[in-house]
């Protein structure tokens, strides 16, 4: 009851995290890309709960939410770009948008 | 006891610009109508030399006001030339030119009597060879650029002759390099005329260099370059002798290369591939006498060097006897002229020397008649013949060209030295200037002997080679293939001028006296009593008429003894055909190895250091444009992962900090 198993959490987080973010930069479906962005948001809500369990106090919570409700936004119109992204090009592979280059 | 007049007269600065201002308009004019530019030169021209009659009455008028004290003549080494009284000079300072720490530099004009002299020679006869050339170069198409290079030349002269200090001077020495360049290479489409135009400015170049250590250590030591308030240091000066002598022959050297004396007259016979009136004003009347100018102007400074003087003199001979060799078997008639004027340098630099720079001046300006009379006369039978230069080509035209023919003689005669001509005058004052010279330069003692011989050689080589011409080009019959005829009024009228004053130049100098003239502003001797008498003047002229009369014989009676003569010393002609090989000891020595290394900086230095650099540094840029472009690849992953690796770098930072 006493012990402290907050670390435990964070490093649960930190592979999440990671997790994340290698999936995002590794693979070429842009849907599956988002879901690891998702991944990653989350793996930082985890690591909010878990610290201010061990603070003591509410303030990590309410920052949760605030990820949650921007997630949730940017959720939205990133798949509105995806949609939009596969009217024009035919294709969901983050490789094909690269247009905007040198 | 000096009692020098010096007044304001801002007139003078009117004596340069008209030419400047001419040649700038007759080329924009010349791009409209083609035939007007050459009325607006020869208009600038004649408009400088009344500007210069007014200005020479006005120097007289104040002369006349003032009792004549001739310039003491330099005594033995050791004495001083003083300026005892009588310098009288306009002048007209235009601006401060520049002031530097305590140097300080007018842009000033000053017209006194050498000046005067210099100054109507240049307009006069500049403006009777700018008429003669709207004849001339009548159907050249780029007569415009030829007229606006001419007033520009006449320009940079006036510059010269006015300026009142060297640096004035030197601004005008370099100009008429310049045009001299400009109107060698005239035709410069023909790339052998272009060579020569640049061997004369490389060569001009080199006289010039020297000029330029001269005045550096004047400025250095003097601290002024005004040619009054040099005279009055200098003159006053007590030993410094040694540095006076190297200012002195740096100056002379200078005056080699640009009248053409020995070791930088090479490129005068060359360029002779101008248009035949720049050979006239250029290469006889006035560009080649800056030198003897300088010389006089500067006589203060090479009274107190006799070792210099004894130098002058020593070249000023040889360059007389080999040039006249050389002219002997030249067939191109304006070659003739060309080592003829070389000779004739040589013959006033004799003069100068033997410390009469009057009698050099003399014959600078007896020399510009006769010469330029010639030049033209030869340019006319050019033109007569349709663009044969060659003398073998020609004969007969005296029943062609009668004006162009008795204009010839009578310059002939006068540059033989024949009595009353103009020419008998000048050479016989320098013949005898030069055996006094013994009298007041230790240095020249013992030489004059074998001076005095080689001059009079000289004078009867001249004689010769001058009637050669004659006889070879108008006497005979005509062995050439064109029609010949004479030439319009506006060519032959400037030829009966220059006649007419080569005729009278000398009696002229009689009635008013050149020599007391001249005496206002450079040491003259003491003036001859009376004349001579006419026979004995007459006796005197025999190098004259023995030269005139072997050639006559040689090329009208006896054709065959000239190719005998030369076929008995085939060595000693070859030697002289070859021009003493003068230019192909200075290609090996000089031109080839500056030629090799001009390449090697070149390849090595130009296009491997400097090119290589900047191409170099362009190459950086484009690598590293190459490399950075990668950043931007617009591929969504790579971007994800510069982000998460900047930002692990960011927490590592955070950490180790």
């Amino acid at each position: 009851m006493n012990m402290d198993y907050s670390g435990h959490y964070v490093l649960l987080s930190l592979v999440m995290f990671a997790i994340g973010a290698t999936g995002f930069v590794v693979r070429r479906n842009a849907i599956v890309a988002f879901m690891c962005l998702e991944l990653m948001l989350n793996a930082a809500n985890i690591a909010f709960v878990a610290l201010s369990r061990r603070v003591g106090n509410l303030d990590g919570e309410i920052v949760v939410f605030f990820v949650m409700v921007v997630a949730a936004a940017e959720a939205a119109v990133g798949l509105a770009i995806i949609l939009a992204m596969f009217r024009n090009l035919e294709s969901t592979e983050t490789s094909e948008a690269s247009q905007l280059r040198l | 006891m000096s009692v020098s007049t010096v007044e304001q007269e801002s007139l003078l600065g009117l004596i340069p610009l008209f030419p400047l201002l001419g040649a700038v308009l007759a080329f924009l004019v010349g791009l409209r109508t083609r035939s007007l530019a050459g009325w607006i030169a020869t208009g600038a021209s004649v408009c400088s030399f009344v500007v210069s009659v007014l200005c020479f009455q006005h120097l007289r008028d104040m002369s006349s006001q003032h009792e004549l004290h001739r310039v003491a003549a330099a005594g033995a080494h050791g004495a001083h030339s003083v300026v005892e009284s009588g310098y009288l000079a306009l002048e007209s300072s235009l601006f401060q030119w520049f002031a530097a720490g305590g140097f300080a530099v007018d842009f000033v004009f000053r017209f006194d009597t050498l000046t005067a002299v210099m100054c109507l020679v240049v307009t006069g006869i500049g403006s009777l060879i700018h008429l003669y050339s709207i004849g001339y170069m009548a159907e050249d198409n780029s007569s415009p650029r030829f007229f606006s290079y001419l007033n520009l030349f006449m320009f940079s002269m006036l510059l010269l002759v006015l300026g009142g200090n060297l640096l004035v001077l030197f601004v005008g020495w370099e100009g008429v390099g310049l045009c001299s360049y400009l109107l060698i290479g005239f035709w410069h489409k023909n790339i052998a005329f272009a060579g020569a135009g640049r061997k004369a400015f490389v060569v001009n170049r080199i006289g010039d260099a020297a000029f330029l250590v001269a005045l550096f250590l004047l400025i250095q030591h003097f601290g002024t370059v005004d040619f009054r308030e040099l005279e009055s240091v200098i003159s006053l000066m007590d030993g410094g002798v040694a540095l006076l002598t190297v200012v002195a022959l740096c100056l002379f050297i200078g005056a080699t290369g640009k009248s053409a004396q020995i070791p930088l007259f090479v490129w005068l016979p060359d360029a002779m591939a101008g248009p035949t009136p720049v050979s006239a004003l250029i290469h006889a009347a006035t560009m080649v006498t800056a030198g003897v100018y300088l010389t006089a102007r500067m006589h203060f400074l090479f009274d107190l060097a006799p070792y210099a003087l004894c130098i002058v003199v020593c070249i000023a001979v040889l360059t007389a006897f080999v040039a006249a060799t050389i002219a002997l078997v030249q067939n191109d008639i304006k070659k003739v002229l060309a080592y003829s004027t070389v000779s004739q340098l040589g013959f006033m630099f004799v003069a100068a020397g033997s410390g009469a720079y009057w009698v050099a001046v003399f014959h600078l300006v007896t020399h510009a008649f006769f010469k330029a009379c010639l030049f033209l006369g030869a340019g006319s039978v050019i033109h007569g013949c349709h663009h044969e230069q060659d003398m073998r080509k020609m004969g007969g035209l005296i029943k062609y060209m009668p004006w162009t023919a008795a204009t010839y003689a009578i310059s002939t005669l006068a540059i033989a030295g024949i009595f009353p001509l103009s020419g008998y005058f000048s050479k016989h004052h320098i013949i005898e200037a030069l055996s006094h010279a013994g009298a007041n330069n230790e240095y020249l003692v013992d030489y004059i002997g074998v001076f005095s011989t080689m001059m009079k050689l000289a004078a009867i080589m001249t004689a010769f080679y001058v009637t050669r011409s004659f006889a070879m080009t108008f006497l005979g019959k005509y062995r050439g293939h064109a029609h010949p005829h004479e030439s319009p009024a506006s060519m032959v009228f400037p030829l009966v001028v220059l006649a007419s004053l080569a005729m009278t130049g000398g009696v002229f100098n009689g009635w008013i006296s050149l020599q007391d003239w001249l005496g206002h502003t450079i040491p003259v001797g003491e003036s001859h009593g009376g004349g001579e008498s006419i026979l004995a003047a007459l006796s005197h002229s025999w190098p004259g008429f023995l030269g005139v009369g072997l050639a006559l014989i040689f090329y009208t009676s006896l054709q065959e003894a000239p190719a005998r003569i030369s076929r008995m010393i085939p060595p000693f002609t070859k030697l002289l055909e070859g021009k003493y090989f003068f230019d192909e000891i200075y290609r090996v020595l000089f031109v080839r190895p500056l030629e090799v290394i001009a390449r090697t900086l070149w390849k090595f230095v130009d296009q491997g250091v400097i090119d290589g650099s900047v191409n170099g540094t362009a190459a950086v840029v484009d690598v590293s444009g190459e490399v950075v472009r990668n950043t931007e690849s617009g591929q969504l992953r790579f971007y994800g992962l510069l982000m998460l690796v900047g930002t692990v770098f960011l927490i590592c930072f955070y950490f180790a900090l």
